[in-house]
């Protein structure tokens, strides 16, 4: 791809993520109730020490200018003070996030294990049992509500089976000196393989979850790239050519078919970050998502705010991403 | 491979020997027989051009000779020897040694033919390392690389060694095809079919690519099947030709001898397309009416509704008949003078 | 079939619209139409839920406390799915919870589609600066995931029916506009609507009369898919806690109150999930036979 192109692509991000903080600091605007009494709700504080802490706040200046501020401080990750954590918001995020990162990370790794050779085994032999069975397990897997099917996960393996914890990321006797904040990751780099299993046994259940949903979309999107590959002049000539089917079909075929699959595995991880809310709930994971969560009920907005426009980001960076991933892994498409 | 010499004649055994071929396709209105009843002979070293329009069965048969007929499609009857084994009970196993290494095909349009995500380099290697014997155990793939570049040098890509390593679509589409035959020719193979090879090129390098072809049969000794829907190309660059129409041959002889004198009306009608240099000015008249359906032909000639020549006695099957040294027609009315 | 055509069946062909084609197709699927048959029971339940249900779903019982299922032990056939910690019947508060959720889902997306029926059309008809503000529009909303979408807005504007309705909306709408868009850039290019215009007839009467009609089976084929998901979303708030507030019997709020009783009382989270999941997968098994219908060439 041209540098020229990338940054065209790049520059039109820029008003969709202006539009997304607009959305993101309206919404703040609307919410009903004051920040600053919510703020000062437990404290018993005179009108002259609300104005004060009003005109603090910057919340007593027309809506753009605070709009303004808002903007530079959201590029500079200042977004204020989590009230309920009495730490700026940034912080709390920051330390939320691995955990976020690691079950989704996780998840996507999962669902790819899962959906890329079921989508190709069902390509190969299609119309047998395998790809009935892929195909009625995809109609599952869209259709299960994530957090119903985590509890009935939790309800089989952690209270019947016993075999799996029921929350948590690591258990408190384990405690490994971060590197990456990846618990599963840090537990290997530092040596310990009793934290890795112990950390992976609480992995599995929520990624499993998280995973579902997507493995069952990127299913079908192999399956379907993997057909339309198959048809395709250069797989009859590669057949032409003698070569093994293990060649033909791994290497010749795959790699083309593997390109809708990273493009919508891209946009998929976006979706992701809305289940964690969901999951990291359920398993009671202490990731972001929980903690927005948990925000909403005690009113913590300003952190709710930061959550959402961080999500938003994201969620647009990723599409990005498979935009590009779209273009460099085909290089017949031109930007 | 199982070797069932044919008796001894007079001429060389044939290197690709076809006999009573019919090939079929069920389809939702019923079964399609794209070839049907076809008999050929490739000897070794010539170039026999097959010409037919688009749905004459010509790229089929030869499909059937390479086994790339995908199911529902299939064999139905006949037999294909080729060097003395017969394909028909070949195992897929032995379709992988043969094709690449004895019989080799290159595809209408390279741009499609060619891994659009797979590098040439890759695509030409891939094929060494499968079939040839000869190159080491150990560092095959660099090995493999050597003889690579040697054969894209002998088609004609300049500064091949340092190109190889970029993708297809980098090329131009004269580049592809030569990279194509390169592929194709890359182990030598006895025979190559040649499907269309320039029908998706510009005129100027369509001939560039049939004499590389040319040029190439003859340096390595091998057989070249040329197929094609153009009389032109077979004329200048055959030592054969079969035509085809509806699934059968309805015509076949040495180029120079049929083109010159065609027997059978349908060849007759092609060669009135083809452009003549010496009379531009006359007007090219083309065939009228459509190919019939390949469903439940039969008890008819094929071309019947299309010729100005038909007789009542042209409906039921004609065989082919005797006009000429090797000179074949399926015309009841081959043997006349006609205008 | 049989091997002579019946004529009769060649007449009606043709002088059946292509939408009845589509339907008949559509019921000839047997798997499609016993699933729609299931989102009509569903519905059937829903509408007549204070007739159906074995018992009023909002009366507490301390006795029946996590009463478990009929064929467990301590369970009574009067209560055949158990009772929830506060000993209310479970299947009549499923049955009660079909109607938040049938009313939600068909409320979104009906909403939904007529507002992106209504900007699709106009941003892919009159072009210029309409479809540039509106586009913009909908590439801004794409750029958050939906859940997050809806929670922030939840967030803000408190639980409740009407809101999740207005927060869904809020999103939802830019799939049917963006799919009723790209099919009218392609239809304006065609035959039938060019003729319209060389004849004068008003542009509003072109877009609803002309090209409404020839571009509705696609919307509709996604509108019964949305369906699916907007139920989901409707469950995960409310399972959230930022949906339905109880005592309102919904289905996710349904499966989060058991999730307290996970060790000794898995009927209370279990039979709610497997009703959305029945209801759920059921919409999504008719849309698919209905979209093979309508377009066979998605068939593979």
């Amino acid at each position: 791809m041209k540098p020229l192109a990338l940054l065209g692509r790049t520059l039109q991000l820029v008003p969709v993520l202006l539009g997304v903080s607009v959305i993101v600091f309206v919404m703040m605007l609307l919410t009903p109730g004051d920040p600053v009494e919510i703020m000062l709700a437990d404290q018993q504080a005179t009108p002259q020490q609300v104005e004060t802490m009003r005109h603090d706040m910057g919340l007593d200046r027309p809506a753009l200018e605070r709009f303004g501020v808002f903007l530079g401080n959201a590029a500079t990750g200042n977004f204020g003070l989590s009230f309920f954590h009495r730490r700026p918001v940034f912080d709390v995020i920051a330390e939320r996030l691995p955990a976020t990162i690691e079950l989704t990370l996780a998840a996507l790794l999962l669902a790819l294990v899962i959906a890329i050779p079921l989508g190709v085994i069902a390509a190969i032999k299609k119309n047998s049992l395998v790809d009935r069975l892929a195909a009625v397990g995809s109609l599952f897997g869209i259709s299960l509500p994530g957090f119903w099917f985590g509890i009935i996960l939790i309800i089989l393996f952690a209270v019947h089976l016993k075999i799996l914890p029921v929350a948590g990321r690591m258990d408190f006797a384990c405690e490994v000196a971060p590197v990456t904040y990846l618990l599963t990751i840090d537990s290997l780099l530092r040596g310990r393989p009793d934290c890795f299993t112990n950390a992976l046994s609480h992995l599995v259940l929520p990624a499993l979850t998280l995973a579902l949903p997507m493995a069952a979309v990127l299913t079908r999107v192999q399956r379907t790239a993997m057909i339309e590959v198959l048809r395709s002049d250069y797989i009859t000539f590669a057949e032409a050519k003698g070569l093994s089917r293990r060649r033909i079909l791994w290497r010749h075929a795959l790699k083309n078919a593997l390109v809708p699959t990273v493009t919508v595995a891209a946009i998929e991880t976006g979706s992701l970050l809305g289940g964690n809310m969901v999951v990291e709930t359920v398993f009671g994971w202490p990731g972001l998502g929980r903690l927005v969560v948990e925000s909403i009920f005690v009113r913590n907005y300003p952190l709710v705010q930061a959550a959402v426009l961080f999500y938003a980001v994201t969620y647009v960076l990723l599409n990005f991403v498979a935009d590009i991933l779209y273009t460099v892994l085909n290089p017949r498409v031109k930007l | 491979m199982l070797l069932t010499r044919s008796s001894a004649t007079d001429r060389p055994a044939p290197l690709l020997s076809i006999r009573g071929l019919k090939t079929c396709f069920p389809t939702r209105a019923g079964l399609v027989t794209a070839v049907d009843g076809v008999d050929l002979d490739v000897q070794p070293g010539e170039c026999l051009g097959i010409v037919g329009e688009s749905g004459s069965g010509k790229s089929v048969t030869f499909a059937s000779v390479i086994g790339l007929i995908r199911p529902p499609g299939r064999i139905a009857e006949g037999s294909i020897h080729f060097d003395g084994a017969d394909l028909r009970t070949l195992d897929p196993g032995g379709w992988r040694r043969l094709r690449g290494r004895d019989i080799a095909m290159t595809m209408q349009d390279a741009l499609t033919a060619l891994n659009p995500a797979l590098t040439v380099a890759e695509q030409i290697c891939e094929v060494l390392v499968a079939h040839a014997q000869d190159l080491p155990r150990r560092n095959r793939w660099r090995a493999a690389r050597a003889r690579a570049i040697e054969m894209l040098r002998l088609v004609g890509i300049p500064a091949a060694e340092s190109r190889m390593d970029d993708y297809p679509h980098q090329f131009s589409g004269g580049m592809r095809q030569r990279i194509m035959i390169a592929i194709a020719l890359a182990c030598r193979p006895k025979l190559l079919i040649a499907d269309e090879p320039t029908t998706a090129l510009d005129v100027t390098i369509q001939a560039q690519v049939l004499d590389l072809i040319s040029d190439l049969r003859r340096e390595f000794g091998m057989s070249v099947v040329l197929i094609t829907h153009d009389l032109g190309v077979v004329a200048e660059h055959t030592d054969r030709v079969a035509v085809m129409y509806a699934g059968q041959i309805v015509e076949t002889g040495p180029t120079r001898d049929l083109i010159a004198h065609p027997r059978h009306p349908y060849t007759r009608g092609l060669i009135g397309l083809i452009p003549r240099l010496s009379d531009l000015d006359a007007p090219i008249k083309p065939i009228e009416g459509q190919v019939p359906d390949l469903i439940g032909l039969g008890g008819t000639c094929r071309f019947a509704d299309r010729c100005e020549l038909r007789l009542p006695e042209c409906r039921q099957d004609i065989p082919m008949r005797p006009v000429g040294a090797a000179h074949e027609a399926r015309c009841i009315r081959a043997g006349e003078d006609l205008p | 079939m049989t091997a002579v055509p019946n004529d009769a069946a060649i007449v009606r062909e043709r002088i059946e619209s292509p939408t009845g084609q589509s339907l008949r197709r559509f019921l000839a699927d047997r798997f499609s139409a016993a699933a729609m048959g299931i989102v009509l029971l569903f519905v059937l339940l829903a509408v007549f839920a204070p007739f159906i249900a074995p018992h009023d779903p909002y009366e507490t019982d301390l006795f029946r406390r996590l009463q478990p299922p009929a064929w467990m032990e301590g369970g009574e056939w009067s209560f055949v799915l158990g009772c929830d910690g506060l000993g209310r019947d479970i299947l009549s508060r499923i049955i009660y919870g079909a109607r938040v959720s049938i009313t939600i889902g068909l409320a979104v997306v009906m909403i939904a589609t007529v507002i992106g029926i209504v900007l699709g059309l106009a941003a892919g008809y009159l072009r210029g600066w309409v479809d540039i503000v509106i586009s913009r529009i909908v590439d801004i909303l794409l750029g958050f995931p939906y859940l997050i979408f809806a929670i922030a807005l939840m967030a803000m504007m408190g639980p409740g029916l009407k809101n999740i309705i207005l927060a869904l909306v809020l999103k939802e709408w830019v799939v049917p506009a963006r799919v009723v868009r790209g099919e009218v850039l392609a239809a304006r290019e065609m035959e039938y609507v060019e003729a319209a215009r060389a004849v004068g007839a008003p542009r509003r009467y072109i877009m609803f009369r002309e090209i409404l009609p020839n571009i509705l089976s696609p919307v509709i084929v996604v509108s019964t898919i949305r369906m699916a998901h907007v139920i989901i979303l409707e469950a995960s708030l409310s399972f959230l806690g930022i949906g339905v507030q109880p005592p309102t019997a919904s289905w996710g709020s349904m499966v989060a109150d058991g999730r307290a009783f996970v060790l000794d009382a898995w009927w209370v989270s279990t039979f709610p999930g497997l009703a959305i999941l029945a209801l759920v997968l059921s919409i999504n098994v008719a849309s698919q036979g209905l979209r093979d219908a309508f377009d066979p060439k998605f068939s593979d």
